[in-house]
């Protein structure tokens, strides 16, 4: 029938993932006085001269903006927490390290408007793009191994990764189902890969590193 | 609001934020997260978005009130950003669910419980929608073919059912993450029921999760 499925309805554009990310919480460092804000999306302040205080990415950018605080990036963007997230995405190359859900969009904003805030930043910056690649990389070779399954989970995955990788998961989990019937799974063996049993769900599963697929 | 940093000592916080993150704007994000992903249109969030109308209502009247009593320009301008953000999260909600209405309408229309998620006005806008698009496809196409072929919803009347009636395609498979700490899924072809953790992504299979969405689980 027409139309029936556009993968486009349900994808989010980089900017809106962005702005969902602009909610999470930083912690900055005012330089000036002012009254609680009661804002529509939470109450917060008040603000004084160099005590500390919570508030969204996009009021943090918006204050830096107009040079009223600094703002201290957060703990998991330190070096040396980023140097062990690294050397565990590229030892295991099975799973995901624990990263916010928000990782890239956070480090983006935070790059683009506090760049002066953070220490080493070309170092912190080359770190996350390492770590961003490892992981993207690693999601591309696993999912040369995708076998038909009726759910795949993985832990960890972020915001953006989750939307890049979507159209083509989705794709093949739709091909995956229509093709999945009993009759038909006997031909599993023979298809590439030779799991034999077929769980039908787990964690993507371990591969040695091949090449990757094509890049877009 | 911030996601677990993988320092092992979230679990509390999790709990601690999942209270602290009913602010309606959160709310309404999850909605309009939720509505984008899904296949099919989800039940109208209604008190939701009344309470959302009123909170933007009230605060462009503060906002109006902070101007002219010539409060902190910054100040006013970061109630502005706000009153922003919120304007943009409710309009989008909003929009998802008419491009789904305007798509599937025809569908919608002859599906009792697809038709009573919609609101008021929905229903109105789909009614007319319908009106005009049997009009203008009775005007410029249908009245010139023969008298089989002049039905919108069906290719002739040999046809058993309505076969030119778009529809979304249901046996997809979705995004999600467990609202709370832990979701268990029952699959229909595995013994084992799927476990979700809150840092866990899942893609599952749309009919799987469909009346937990908003509930135990959110779309991503």
């Amino acid at each position: 029938m027409a139309g029936q499925s556009d993968p486009h309805v349900s994808l989010f554009s980089p900017p809106e993932v962005e702005f969902m990310a602009e909610d999470e919480l930083v912690e900055i460092v005012p330089n000036m006085r002012m009254d609680p804000l009661n804002f529509i999306c939470g109450d917060f302040g008040p603000f004084y001269p160099q005590i500390p205080v919570k508030v969204p990415l996009w009021l943090a950018a918006a204050l830096k903006k107009r040079g009223k605080c600094t703002i201290r990036p957060p703990q998991w963007m330190s070096i040396e927490n980023l140097t062990k997230v690294l050397e565990g995405e590229r030892e295991d190359r099975g799973t995901f390290q624990a990263v916010p859900f928000h990782y890239i969009e956070i480090s983006r904003l935070l790059f683009d408007h506090a760049r002066d805030d953070i220490p080493d930043i070309y170092m912190v910056r080359s770190l996350i793009e390492d770590i961003r690649d490892v992981r993207l990389h690693k999601v591309e070779t696993n999912l040369e191994k995708f076998s038909a399954t009726s759910a795949v989970k993985i832990a960890h995955l972020s915001a953006m990764e989750v939307n890049v990788v979507r159209p083509f998961v989705v794709r093949a989990l739709q091909a995956f189902y229509k093709h999945d019937n009993p009759v038909l799974m006997v031909d599993l063996d023979s298809v590439s890969d030779r799991q034999s049993h077929v769980t039908r769900q787990r964690q993507m599963p371990n591969n040695a590193q091949k090449q990757p697929l094509k890049r877009r | 609001m911030a996601e677990d940093t993988g320092d092992g000592s979230t679990a509390e916080m999790d709990d601690y934020e999942t209270l602290m993150s009913t602010t309606d704007a959160e709310l309404l994000k999850t909605a309009w997260r939720n509505e984008k992903a899904a296949p099919e249109i989800l039940q109208f969030q209604a008190p939701l978005v009344k309470r959302a109308k009123e909170q933007i209502q009230l605060m462009e009247e503060t906002v109006e009130e902070y101007e002219e009593s010539g409060m902190d320009p910054l100040t006013v301008s970061l109630y502005q950003m706000d009153l922003d953000r919120a304007h943009f999260l409710l309009r989008s909600y909003l929009r998802v669910r008419l491009q789904k209405l305007e798509k599937y309408m025809f569908y919608i229309w002859k599906n009792e419980s697809l038709w009573s998620r919609l609101s008021d006005p929905e229903k109105m806008f789909v009614q007319r929608c319908i009106d005009d698009m049997e009009k203008h496809l009775e005007e410029t196409v249908l009245s010139k073919l023969p008298d089989n072929y002049q039905s919108v919803r069906r290719q002739s009347v040999i046809s058993e059912e309505d076969d030119m009636v778009p529809e979304p395609q249901l046996d997809t498979f979705i995004a999600c993450k467990a609202r709370n700490r832990f979701v268990s899924l029952r699959l229909a072809d595995s013994e084992r029921p799927l476990e979700m953790e809150r840092h866990d992504v899942s893609f599952v299979l749309y009919k799987v999760i469909e009346d937990k969405i908003g509930a135990d689980i959110d779309l991503v």
